[in-house]
């Protein structure tokens, strides 16, 4: 090895370590800060304590918007991923004119949607139906600006699904629901999945629409309440902070864990090509 | 079992396509049938119209006695093997195979029994808690048909049965095949576009083309006289010669030869004609077709030579191994006996044997 292959060397291994550093100190944070008698923005050996913990349960708002979080993002998943899985099956197989302008109008406009766009819009049309301060209008909502990408994204795992198959159960007499229940979902179940992910993970850091929809405290999930954690002085609340994000970063990581292993980010073969 | 009835049946495709044209046909129950033709001929979707997979636009569909034209495709009675076997790949072998129980809510009992049942049948027994992606081909052809079977349906429908098997295992497979459906008795009809394996195992064969049947017949009938000169092009391992002439004073001159046409047909002067012969029927002969021998080329038992008549015709025979005639070497063939066809030169069609005038 020569000098100039190792100052490339070199430099390369300096610049890798730099990115690794760069993303990897806010991970060392979130796991170390929780633990610390002083937690800062810096990071440090932590000097163990368990005290942040209790100071964060007693929080009035905190374990309460965790569960809000929950419940906003099980609706907003479930009916994103069930109806996005209707429509894509419906859009896959079913031929209409100009199905595939629909899908990107659809998908061009989500954008606009759920964005800064139509903030005061939906304000209005969810003022005027009642529905501020309601979880379950504001996951419906959430659903969807989600759902046109919900539909491009599985319309394509769909369409993979040969169509021998749903041809097959219904020659041995299956019924359209069952072909659905039996073949198509079983077999599109890897997209589902990654779809559910997906949708969870989007709904779960949404904070414009939670913030602009739920004025109460009581009702505000994880996403908004992280914003008013200040204490008496104004500035951030150092204590909550970092346990509340640790816990709030679990279920993500746990349902992606879940999801992999139950149903597997993975495809069967069964067609010889 | 059940005998089919096709009556004035067309298929019509939205974009205008009539894959199925005015088609009549009849299937006798128990027989072994097959449709037969080059791609895009139609034999697939009439297929999928008898099991319901395809509307028809016009004619009716007659299933055992019963009129299904309208019937829904999973309550004709009516199984089919798919092309690419559609086995269900997040299901293990067992349950593939007693699927069509699980559509009808038979009992789990009523499954297992079933799939055990028909794999044994099959050869399939070790095979059950394996799923799809773990079987060979062959094997998946197996399970595929143990499911038409369990079904326990009228008719079996089998689109290109072995097209996607290897060589080798094509040929165990259609003897298989042959031996599971003379056993099980039951009608069945497939779709192939190999000559070969339409005539090695059915009973009768339509010739299709353009959605139309051009001949229907016993692979003997087919295979001798073919009704015309697109099914003597379409039948055979090595192609058909066909040989193009006119007729003069009564005489058709072909390849330097002069042949007399069937005498129930009346030719007149200067009307084209072809005359069809197979490379199998034609003999090392003292008269006949003479010409120069051009190309040998090797088929294992037999050995197909290619003669270079008068008039720049090549003209193909096979002859036994160790008769091999040399490179350059002049030849003279002749028919065998009610083997020389001749087809009229315009509407292509059937006229009759003709015979080598002396």
């Amino acid at each position: 090895m020569n000098f100039q292959q190792a100052l490339r060397r070199t430099l390369y291994t300096v610049f890798i370590a730099v990115v690794l550093a760069f993303f990897a100190i806010p991970m060392l944070w979130l796991a170390s800060a929780p633990f610390d008698s002083d937690p800062g923005v810096g990071l440090r050996w932590p000097d163990w304590t368990l005290d942040n913990w209790r100071i964060t349960f007693d929080h009035p708002y905190a374990l309460g918007s965790l569960v809000n979080s929950i419940l906003l993002c099980a609706v907003a998943t479930i009916v994103t991923t069930a109806l996005g899985t209707l429509a894509a099956y419906a859009l896959s197989r079913v031929r209409i004119p100009g199905r595939d302008a629909l899908l990107y109008v659809l998908l061009l406009l989500s954008s606009v949607v759920t964005g800064t766009a139509a903030m005061v819009p939906i304000f209005v049309l969810m003022f005027q139906l009642g529905l501020i301060n309601s979880q379950y209008a504001t996951g419906l909502v959430i659903a969807g600006g989600m759902l046109p990408a919900a539909i491009f994204i599985l319309k394509d795992f769909i369409d993979s699904v040969p169509r021998s198959y749903e041809e097959s159960a219904r020659v041995f007499g299956a019924s359209p629901t069952q072909v659905l229940l039996h073949v198509v979902l079983p077999v599109a179940r890897p997209g589902i999945a990654t779809i559910l992910v997906w949708a969870f993970v989007q709904a779960w850091g949404n904070f414009l629409l939670p913030f602009l929809l739920l004025r109460n405290v009581e009702e505000q999930p994880a996403a908004v309440l992280l914003r008013t954690l200040k204490d008496e002085g104004g500035s951030a609340n150092l204590t909550v902070i970092p346990v509340f994000s640790l816990l709030y970063a679990i279920p993500v990581v746990a349902l992606y864990l879940f999801v992999s292993k139950r149903y597997g980010f993975r495809f069967h073969g069964g067609i010889k090509a | 079992m059940a005998a089919i009835e096709l009556t004035g049946l067309s298929t019509v495709y939205p974009n205008g396509v009539r894959a199925v044209d005015d088609l009549d046909l009849s299937i006798a129950d128990g027989e072994f049938f097959a449709l037969l033709g080059p791609s895009g001929c139609g034999k697939t979707t009439l297929l999928r119209t008898i099991a319901g997979l395809e509307q028809s636009s016009a004619g009716s569909v007659v299933l055992g006695g019963a009129d299904v034209t309208r019937t829904d495709a999973g309550k004709r009675g009516v199984a089919m093997v798919f092309q690419d076997y559609a086995l269900f790949p997040h299901m293990t072998v067992a349950q593939n195979i007693a699927y069509p129980l699980r559509v009808r809510r038979a009992s789990r009992q009523a499954q297992q029994d079933a799939a055990t049942t028909t794999s044994a049948g099959l050869g399939l027994s070790a095979l059950l808690e394996r799923r799809p992606n773990q079987l060979s081909g062959g094997q998946q052809q197996r399970v595929a048909l143990a499911r038409a079977i369990a079904m326990e349906a009228n008719v079996l429908l089998l689109d290109e049965p072995l097209s996607n098997l290897d060589a080798r295992l094509r040929l165990e497979a259609r003897t298989f095949l042959k031996r599971l459906q003379r056993d099980l008795g039951l009608t069945t009809v497939f779709v192939t576009h190999d000559q070969a394996e339409a005539l090695a195992l059915a009973d009768r064969i339509a010739v299709m083309s353009e959605g139309r049947i051009r001949q229907l017949g016993t692979p003997k009938d087919v295979f001798q006289r073919p009704a015309d000169t697109f099914v003597a092009n379409f039948i055979g391992s090595t192609p058909m010669n066909l040989l193009t002439g006119t007729v003069d004073g009564g005489l058709v001159s072909v390849a330097g030869a002069r042949l007399v046409p069937p005498p129930d047909v009346p030719l007149p002067d200067g009307a084209p004609v072809i005359a069809g012969i197979r490379p199998e029927y034609l003999r090392p002969a003292t008269e006949g077709i003479t010409g120069t021998v051009s190309i040998v080329e090797n088929l294992g038992v037999t050995s197909l030579v290619t003669l270079e008549c008068p008039g720049d015709v090549l003209v193909g025979l096979t002859v036994p191994e160790h008769e091999e005639p040399t490179v350059g070497a002049a030849l003279t063939a002749a028919p065998d006996p009610g083997r020389l066809l001749l087809y009229d030169g315009e509407t292509n069609e059937l006229l009759g044997t003709a015979t080598v005038s002396a």
